[in-house]
Parts: C-alpha cells; sequence; structure tokens
C-alpha cells in the first residue's frame, strides 16, 4: 500500500475489512497524506494489529470472516478508548446501537462518500488526541462554556434548566460522536431509566427550542433515526 | 358382431379393475393363507417349510407369531428363524402370550409369520382379533404367511355349526380370503388325521377338549374337507377368470348380478345374510342387505335393535352394501330399493309363520313375488336354524312393568267405584262405557299390555259387580256375553290403536330431533366462516344433541392435534394414539368399536374418499349409546356433514392461495421486470463514464470528465436508493417488519426527514408547518422518517423545481395528520389508489421517475401502525398525500 511505512508521526489509520475491493477503495481514498494506512482482513488480526500497531483510529467493518465485529469492538474496549468508526452494510437501528453500546464512536453504513468518511477520520482523530475537552464549544452561532456553565445563541445567553444544561454539556464532550438513547438516558438520568426515552426527547425537544433557529431544521443537534443525537463537531 | 378384432379387447372396466387390484397391491404387502379344514393338517408345519424356503432365496423372514404347541416336526423347523419376542399379557392372573404388533412394525421384515388368523386377542391389546393386526401389517408393506382353518371364515360359520354341531365364535371375515395373493390348501386325508390325533400329535387345547371330541368325526371331517377345497377351488377359478377376463379371452360372462337381502331384526336374518353371501360369492355378483324401518314397526324396532343393528355390521364385513330405508310398505320399498339399485336377485326366507295367519296377512314372500316384474325372487330355507334366538338377550330388556298393572288394577277399581255411584240411574250396558273409558286411559297413559290387562279386569269387574246376579261371576242373562266380548275386544282394538299411533308419534319425535340437530349442525356449519368456527360448531352442536362429550382432531404435520373440543375433554397421549390409529387407518377405533377398546373415546375418521381430513372424537353419556344403531347412525351423518364443511373451507383455502400465488406470479413478474430495468440502466451509465475515463482520460477535457464522474456518482446514488427500496419492500412483505413503537416528537421526525434528503433538497423550498403543542406520537421513528422521505422525494420529482413543497402535521379527534403537498401535475382521479400499489408509477416525460416502491412502501410502514394513507388532488393543481397515524 502506498503509504504503509511512509512516516511514523503520521496518525495511523487500521482499517479492518474482509473485502478486498473495499480495501483497495479505501486506500485510494484515504491516501491523501494526512495518514499512515494499515490493513486487517479478520477480527483476530485486528486484535493483534489493534495491540502492536496502537493506531488513532480504527475503521471497523462488522461481517468479519471469524469474529464479529461487535465483539472486536468489546474486546478492544477493555483495554483501549482508541475511536472506532464502523463502517458496514448492516443499516438496521439495532445493530447500529448494539455496535455504539459496545464502544464503537460512529457509524457509517456503506456505501458512504468519501468526503463523509474523511470528515468523521478528522472529528475522531480531534478526540482522540486532545484528552482534555475544550472549556469552550463554539459552532455558528452556539457557545457553550463549559468552565462557566454558560450557553450563549447569537451571543445572548439562554437560560437552560440543569437536565436540559447536563444534556448539552454531554453532547459538547462527545461533539461529533453518536450517543444513543440508552448512552445519554444512563448518564443524566440513570440506569432506571433506560427504557423511558419519552423523557430524552422532550430535553432535546426543548433544548432545541432554545438554541437552534428553526427546530424542525436542526443545525447543532442532529437526530440518528432510530439511534440517538449527535452534536455537529466543530469543524 | 362385424368388427371382431375389437370387441375382443378386455373392456376398460376389467382394465381399471386390474390397475386398481395393482394399485391396491403396490405398498401393501401380501397375504399367503394356509387354508386347513382342521386342526393338525399341518398349516403350520407347511408354512414353515415355505418360510424357509424364502429365507433361502435371502429373503427376510421373521416369525412374528408362531405356536409349535412343543411338537417336535415344528419346533425344528422353527429353530433358525428370526423369531419376535412374544408379549405376555397379564389377563385376570393368568399371562397370556400374544404377538407384540409394534415390535414386527418396528423389525419390518419382508415377510412376516403370523399363525392362526383367527386367534381373539388378550384384552388391553390394540385390536380384539388377530386378522386386524395382519391387516395392519399388510398396510405396513409387509408381506404375512398366516394359517386358518376353513370354519373360522364368516360366511361359512353355520355351514359348518351345521355340519359339526360346533359353533366356530372366532371368525375372519371372508374379505381376507379375497384379498389373500395366494391360498395354500393343506390338506391331509381325514384318516390320516385322526391316525395323528391317536397318536397324540395334534394339539387340542383343554377347555375346547370337549367340543373337539364332538368335531373330530370321520363324517365332519370329510365335509369340511369338502368345504375347504370347495372354497380353494372357487378361488382358483376366480383367478383363472379375472386372467381370462384382462387377456381377453372370451368366455361365457355374466352380466353383473346384484342381490339383495332385507333384514328385519327376526332371528333368521343372519342365516340369510350368511347365505345371500355365498350365493353373491358363486355368481361374482355385488350384495345389498336393507331394513325396511316402518312407521308401525316402530314397537318391532325396539325389540329387535339390537339384532338389526347386529345383522347389519355382520353383512357390512360380509362385503355387502348396507342400507336403511323408511317406508310404509315393506315390500314396495324392497321393489323400489331393488329397481333403483338394478337389483336382479331377491333373497327371502320361507314363510316360517303358521299358515292360518296367511289368511290374515299376505306373506312377504308372496307380496314379493307379485310385485317383483323382472327381479328373480330367491326363497331360502330356514327351517334348519334352531328356533332359540338367544331368549337370554331378549328377556331383560322386556321387564314386566309391574307398577303398570298395579295402576291399571286401581283405574279398573277407580272405575268401578264410579260405576257403583251412577248405578242406580244408568243401565248396566251403559257403565260399559265407563269401563271403556278406564282401558282408553290405560292405552294413553300406560301402554299396551297394561291397557290389555285393563280391559280383561274390566270385564271381570263388569259381571262380577254389576252384572245381575251381582257379586257373582255368574251371568243371569245371555246378552251379556256379548257385552263381555264386545267391551274386551274394544278394549283391546283401542289400546293397540293409541299405543300404535302414540309409538309412531315417539318415532317421528325421534327422528324430527335428529332432523333438528342436523338441520341445527348444517346451519352453523354453513354460516362458520372459517375451520375454527366449523369446529366449534361441530363440538357445541353434537355436544348438544347426545349429550356427549366432543373432540375434533386434525392433523398438524404429521401427528394429530386437538383442535377443539367441549369443556372438559383433554386428549392424553393414549387416547391421542387411538385417534392416530383410526387417522391412519382410516377406520373407526376406540370405544364401542373392534379395535383399541379401552379408549375413553369414540374415534371416527372425518375422510372424503381420497383422504382423511381429521378424527371426530365422541364420549356419550351412557355406554348402550355406542351400539345403539341410532346414534351411530346420527354420529356418522354428523360427521359426513363436518368432513363436508372442512374440506369446503379448505377447498377455498387452497383457491385463494392459488389465486395468491397467480397474484404474485404477476407481482415476481413484474418485479424483475423492474429489476432488471432499474438495475441496469444505473449500470450502463456507470461502466460507460468510468470505462471511458478508464480508457480515454488522456483525451478528454477536465469538464467532460468531471461530467462523467457526475454522472457515475448519481447513478450510484440512484441505484442505492433502489436496492434500499427493494431492501425495504421485502421486509415489509416477508412480516419481517418488527415495529419499534416509542414516543416521538414529530418535529423530530419532520427534522430527520429533511436532513435525509439535504442534498436533493439544494436550494428548493420546503415550507413546514407543525404547531407547537404537537404531543409525542408512538411510531417506529426511523419508518416513519422513510415514509416522509418518500413523499418528499416523490414531492421533489414530480413537482416543477420553483414551487415550494409543504409538510405539515396536526393532531385532531386522537388521529396525527402528516400531510405532504406539491404544485405538480397531480394525479388521475382514477390512479389515486393505484399510486400506492407496487411497481405504478406516473408516467413523467423525463423518464427517470422512480422505483414505482416508494409508495408502497409507506402504505406498509402506515398500515403496520394501524394507520391510513391517500392521496387527492388539490384544487388549483398538485397532489397532496395524507398519513394519519392514531395517537394513542
Amino acid at each position: 500500500m502506498p503509504n504503509e511505512n511512509k512516516s511514523t508521526n503520521l496518525p495511523r489509520i487500521l482499517v479492518v475489512d474482509d473485502e478486498a475491493a473495499i480495501q483497495r477503495f479505501l486506500g485510494t481514498a484515504l491516501d491523501t497524506g494526512e495518514f499512515s494506512l494499515h490493513q486487517a482482513e479478520t477480527g483476530h488480526a485486528a486484535l493483534a494489529a489493534a495491540v502492536a500497531l496502537k493506531p488513532e483510529v480504527i475503521l471497523l467493518d462488522l461481517g468479519l470472516p471469524d469474529m464479529d465485529g461487535v465483539e472486536v469492538i468489546r474486546r478492544i474496549r477493555e483495554w483501549s478508548q482508541v475511536p472506532i468508526i464502523v463502517l458496514s452494510v448492516r443499516e438496521r437501528e439495532d445493530d447500529k446501537v448494539q455496535a455504539l453500546d459496545a464502544g464503537a464512536d460512529d457509524y457509517l453504513t456503506k456505501p458512504f462518500g468519501v468526503g463523509e468518511l474523511l470528515a468523521r477520520i478528522r472529528v475522531a482523530l480531534r478526540r482522540s488526541l486532545q484528552q482534555a475537552p475544550e472549556p469552550v464549544y463554539r459552532i455558528d452561532e452556539l457557545e457553550v462554556d463549559l468552565g462557566r456553565r454558560r450557553v450563549l445563541v447569537r451571543n445572548a445567553e439562554v437560560q437552560l434548566t440543569p437536565t436540559e444544561y447536563d444534556l448539552l454539556r454531554l453532547l459538547v464532550t462527545h461533539a461529533g460522536k453518536v450517543l444513543t438513547h440508552g448512552q445519554i438516558l444512563k448518564q443524566i438520568w440513570g440506569t432506571a431509566y433506560v427504557e423511558q426515552p419519552h423523557v430524552l426527547r422532550v430535553n432535546i425537544s426543548n433544548l432545541r427550542h432554545k438554541i437552534e433557529q428553526d427546530p424542525s431544521r436542526p443545525r447543532y443537534i442532529l437526530t440518528e433515526p432510530g439511534v440517538g443525537y449527535r452534536l455537529r463537531a466543530v469543524s | 358382431m362385424t368388427n371382431n378384432g375389437d370387441d375382443k379387447r378386455p373392456s376398460p372396466e376389467a382394465l381399471l379393475k386390474l390397475a386398481q387390484a395393482e394399485e391396491q397391491e403396490e405398498g401393501r404387502g401380501k397375504l399367503k393363507i394356509f387354508l386347513g379344514y382342521a386342526p393338525g393338517v399341518g398349516k403350520t408345519f407347511a408354512m414353515l417349510e415355505e418360510a424357509w424356503q424364502r429365507k433361502l432365496d435371502e429373503r427376510d423372514v421373521v416369525a412374528a407369531y408362531v405356536e409349535s404347541h412343543g411338537r417336535f416336526e415344528t419346533d425344528s423347523l422353527l429353530a433358525g428363524l428370526e423369531i419376535t419376542p412374544k408379549k405376555q399379557i397379564e389377563y385376570m392372573g393368568v399371562t397370556l402370550p400374544e404377538m407384540d404388533l409394534d415390535a414386527v412394525l418396528a423389525r419390518k421384515p419382508q415377510i412376516a409369520l403370523v399363525d392362526e388368523l383367527a386367534h381373539t386377542n388378550a384384552p388391553g391389546l390394540r385390536h380384539e382379533k388377530r386378522w386386524q393386526d395382519v391387516e395392519e401389517i399388510l398396510s405396513a408393506g409387509i408381506d404375512v404367511y398366516t394359517t386358518v382353518n376353513i370354519q373360522h371364515f364368516e360366511s361359512l360359520n353355520d355351514t359348518v355349526a351345521q355340519i359339526t354341531g360346533v359353533k366356530v365364535r372366532e371368525t375372519v371375515p371372508d374379505r381376507l380370503l379375497d384379498v389373500a395373493a395366494e391360498i395354500k390348501l393343506v390338506d391331509l386325508p381325514p384318516d390320516d388325521l385322526l391316525q395323528r390325533l391317536h397318536e397324540g400329535k395334534v394339539y387340542i387345547p383343554q377347555q375346547a377338549a370337549v367340543a373337539m371330541k364332538k368335531f373330530f368325526k370321520p363324517g365332519n371331517l370329510i365335509a369340511l374337507r369338502e368345504l375347504s377345497m370347495r372354497k380353494a377351488a372357487a378361488r382358483v377359478d376366480e383367478q383363472m377368470r379375472a386372467y381370462m377376463e384382462t387377456r381377453s379371452i372370451a368366455g361365457p360372462w355374466p352380466a353383473a348380478e346384484q342381490l339383495l337381502v332385507c333384514v328385519s331384526g327376526s332371528p333368521y336374518s343372519e342365516k340369510l345374510i350368511r347365505t345371500t353371501r355365498r350365493l353373491a360369492d358363486d355368481m361374482k355378483a355385488h350384495w345389498h342387505t336393507v331394513y325396511i324401518e316402518t312407521p308401525g314397526g316402530s314397537r318391532h324396532l325396539r325389540e329387535n335393535r339390537e339384532r338389526v343393528w347386529r345383522d347389519m355390521r355382520l353383512a357390512e364385513t360380509l362385503g355387502a352394501h348396507v342400507a336403511t330405508v323408511t317406508a310404509t310398505s315393506v315390500p314396495h320399498a324392497v321393489i323400489d330399493y331393488a329397481v333403483k339399485h338394478n337389483i336382479t336377485k331377491i333373497v327371502v326366507g320361507k314363510p316360517t309363520k303358521p299358515r292360518w295367519q296367511e289368511f290374515l296377512r299376505q306373506p312377504l314372500v308372496d307380496q314379493l313375488i307379485r310385485l317383483s316384474g323382472q327381479i328373480d325372487v330367491y326363497v331360502v330355507s330356514l327351517e334348519t336354524v334352531e328356533k332359540k334366538p338367544e331368549p337370554a338377550r331378549a328377556r331383560p330388556k322386556h321387564e314386566a312393568p309391574w307398577p303398570e298393572y298395579l295402576k291399571s288394577v286401581a283405574l279398573v277399581a277407580a272405575a268401578t267405584v264410579v260405576c257403583e255411584l251412577v248405578f242406580r240411574f244408568l243401565t248396566p250396558t251403559n257403565l260399559v262405557m265407563i269401563y271403556l273409558l278406564a282401558v282408553v286411559l290405560a292405552a294413553t297413559r300406560l301402554g299396551r299390555k297394561a291397557a290389555t290387562l285393563t280391559a280383561f279386569l274390566s270385564v271381570l269387574a263388569f259381571d262380577f259387580f254389576f252384572v245381575p246376579p251381582r257379586f257373582t261371576f255368574a251371568v243371569a242373562d245371555t246378552e251379556y256375553f256379548l257385552t263381555f266380548i264386545a267391551l274386551f275386544t274394544v278394549g283391546v282394538v283401542i289400546s293397540t290403536l293409541v299405543s300404535q299411533s302414540r309409538e309412531r308419534a315417539e318415532t317421528i319425535r325421534g327422528r324430527e330431533v335428529q332432523t333438528a340437530s342436523l338441520y341445527y349442525l348444517s346451519r352453523d356449519l354453513a354460516a362458520a366462516p372459517d375451520v375454527k368456527g366449523i369446529l366449534d360448531a361441530i363440538v357445541r352442536n353434537i355436544g348438544e344433541s347426545l349429550e356427549a362429550k366432543v373432540a375434533v382432531l386434525l392433523p398438524e404435520g404429521d401427528r394429530l392435534e386437538t383442535k377443539a373440543a367441549s369443556a372438559d375433554v383433554s386428549l392424553h397421549a393414549k387416547e391421542l394414539a387411538v385417534a392416530d390409529w383410526a387417522f391412519r387407518n382410516r377406520q373407526p377405533a376406540g370405544r364401542g368399536t373392534e379395535t383399541l377398546v379401552s379408549a375413553d373415546l369414540l374415534y371416527l375418521p372425518l375422510q372424503t374418499p381420497p383422504n382423511v381430513l381429521g378424527i371426530l372424537g365422541v364420549q356419550l353419556k351412557d355406554e348402550a349409546g355406542y351400539k345403539s344403531p341410532e346414534i351411530r347412525r346420527l354420529l356418522s351423518a354428523f360427521a359426513s356433514q363436518a368432513t363436508l364443511a372442512i374440506e369446503r373451507v379448505q377447498l377455498v383455502k387452497q383457491a385463494e392461495q392459488a389465486q395468491l400465488l397467480q397474484a404474485r406470479e404477476g407481482l415476481e413478474r413484474a418485479l424483475l421486470n423492474s429489476i432488471s430495468h432499474d438495475l441496469r440502466t444505473p449500470l450502463v451509465s456507470i461502466t460507460g463514464s468510468l470505462g471511458t475515463l478508464r480508457d480515454k482520460a488522456y483525451k478528454l477535457t477536465p469538464e467532460s470528465r468531471r461530467e462523467l464522474l457526475d454522472t457515475a456518482w448519481e447513478e450510484a446514488e440512484r441505484l442505492n436508493r433502489f436496492v434500499g427500496n427493494l431492501l425495504d419492500m421485502t421486509r415489509l412483505e416477508a412480516g419481517a417488519l418488527k415495529l419499534k413503537r416509542e414516543p416521538c416528537d414529530v418535529q423530530d421526525l419532520a427534522g430527520c426527514a429533511l436532513a435525509a434528503l439535504d442534498q436533493r433538497i439544494g436550494t428548493r423550498k420546503v415550507d413546514v408547518l407543525l404547531p407547537d403543542d404537537l404531543p409525542l406520537v408512538r411510531m417506529d421513528m426511523v419508518l416513519m422518517t422513510q415514509v416522509l422521505v418518500n413523499l418528499l422525494d416523490n414531492a421533489l420529482k414530480y413537482s416543477p423545481p420553483e414551487r415550494n413543497i409543504e409538510m405539515s402535521a396536526r393532531v385532531e379527534n386522537g388521529t396525527l395528520s402528516l400531510e405532504v403537498a406539491d404544485h405538480g401535475p397531480g394525479v388521475p382521479e382514477a390512479d389515486l389508489k393505484r399510486i400506492f400499489d407496487k411497481f405504478y408509477r406516473i408516467p413523467v416525460p423525463e423518464g427517470a421517475g422512480g422505483t414505482g416502491l416508494g409508495l408502497a412502501i409507506c402504505k406498509g410502514i402506515v398500515e403496520a401502525h394501524h394507520g391510513k394513507i391517500r392521496a387527492e388532488n388539490r384544487t388549483g393543481g398538485g397532489l397532496r398525500v395524507i398519513v394519519s397515524l392514531p395517537v394513542k
């Protein structure tokens, strides 16, 4: 592969997929000079490479010949927080939720646009490189100052209820990453609420009314139907 | 006969018969009978010898049940054959060895040896008789070699009894002799047999020793030997005829004869039936047995009901067509039946009544002969039958009605008291009227016998108390004798008439009840829309009209399952096994039958000629019901009604399935067309563009390169959309769609749909009209997003780019309405409904269009939510699609 061993200080990306055509296409598409690419074709090879290589980002197909991709995520999550972006033809929301709950950071359904994939990789890399989140999140007209617990829209402070603020803060600290309903409910309301998604929907709706210009076309808090929510990443 | 080449060919009927026989033989085992005329002629030995021959031919032979009785020759032949272990049955403290039928069936040899075909099994075994076991083995495809003596055959039973004076109780239906592939006559001259008997080489069971001694007389043996030889010869003759018939050998074939015999419940009926069967055998004729039920004869019926029923069953086992006809006149009904069924000969018994009775009533024989016309009447002698028609059985049914007699005495006493009171005012002859009144009362209330007694007592009382000289039986005036005779005669006649009419009314009422219950069943069955309704109707109706517990079992996969049953019926494994047997063997089984009698229920197969649909299980209130011909007849009427109804529903279902299949085929064709078109078209553009880029990249301007790339990209996206739609549709149709309904924010829903179409919308304007106070609505967010996406996509596709699209939602009367409206050309009114059909496409000039699946998917999803989707044209142009979902 073109730049597999070119430079060691480029961020290492591990591509796990058993389809030669996909590997070839990704090899070309990601050959932008930004990354150093590595490949694995089986789950076990991926686990070994994750240990040996310590990649900055892992692109993972779920349908591997030797083990299920979700299992690969689980095993990696036992010891590493490396961002994992799932690339899969499985488009059912249950599959997505399962992968995300197991610890994947993002999920792209095949076929996907290369631009989209690059954007997601960059977001993941940023989150992987900076350990502590920025105290201030700023995107378009929204500003969230985590240090001061302040939220500004078009420079005007917005009053949020404590729950709404917690929700927004959670999204901000994971900006760009999909958070499943279950994950959010567990973090904000506790395990007992995992089966009560309407609490979350009402709060998201309220939050959108307060920070979005047009709540029916949200620009900040994006819905992943059937899966969860994602706060747009600072590009 | 000019065309002599053709008419020598076997008739189609003859060939069909042969084909049927061969068909029946296929899959069924062959039966070989070793026929003897007495115990000790060497049947078992002959069978074992033959078995060894087969074994040496490498056939798989098993001795399923062979009894050597310790005879050395037999034992030595038996050694070396595989023997199925016998089943030991404990019965009343004795262990009885029996054939282990299931072991034989499980072993499944090619040939099974079963000794003593006429044996009666120990109670508790599946079948009452061994020949039933043999039939089951045969139907499992196993050949059977068996032994039997001639006297055990049903139709010869009474002949043998006549010859030997020994009535054989263990009988075998003649049918078995007919179906046997081969009969081997095992013969031994009577002198040799007697010699063997003296040498103690013949096994005789101890309990039968006395009877057997009577049996083994030279005269008997000679007669029996002749009988068996005749039977075997008849069989050979028949085979030869079959051979000649199928090989076009001309011969003097008699036209198909049809015999008819009537049963009346008289003790002679049995003899008549057996005689007719023999006649029919000799003539190669079909034969019918008919019972004529007359309303006046209902009294007669009640007395003979059991015997009639038994005779009819006997006739059936002997191979007759059996029928019951209700009519007022026996001879007319018989002749009617005969004409209708092309009967050529009627068999009647010689009259046995004293000659003087013939003056009162012409004997049936004479009436039949007078009416018979073309039909021959055979008169059979009955004198040889002993005249004791099971008196022990007949008596207990007619216990003397003592309470009735007492009542009639009381009636006479009361009449006497009344007469005493009015004695002064009336002449004695008018007092007779009061006694007559008592007789009439007795006739209507107490029955015929009591009424006769009343008449008799009345005469005595009248004489004693009122005829001068009073208080003596002496009569002064002889004129009174006329009064006595008149009183008695009128009393008897009245009582007979009244009781007859009462019995007639009872019969009619009984019939009416039966007819009514059949009517109710058929009405309910006709109204039942599905199998479940039918089964419930069967259980309810039969349960009510017979006061019985009912269960209906239908096959599910390869086993029977109780599909409907009365409240307190639950069938255990054992009962199910009995039902299963009845199902597989297409014969009634269980209580009241001859098979698996220990079951709690009687199981009747619900069968149409080609197949068995299920089993009807019935548990009657009292034991007598199982033997009652009326109830059995009613049950079989119920069963055939039920069968027809179930079959009807199943046929309807099959027709529906066929229709569905046809519709599906049409759809599949459309799908294939669509797939080949919709998959190939984008692929053509993609491969074309990419091919050009690969091969001629250097010749292309940057603009055209860009254009080719855009084309490939767009087409790939289109292809992806199409595949996605196909997958959605497949999931919807396969029923694999599981709704994940959660309370959803409608605003969020709209947002998601818009976000998904972000690129396609581009600069186009979409107006979103959502009230702020929309509640959360339970739905599958992902699927409903898909619905909105498809609707918006259509709106984008079919409306001019400069016109805006409107999306709105509102909640009214517990219904959420989502609307997507455009300003396109709309849809022809006639097509408004069809646009939700699969592969329906609006002809659009640009051609591109969609997959024809988008709206069908919407419809599927919305309906899965118990919602509705419809489309309407907007005033002023454009289409509006409205989705309504229940909020709760």
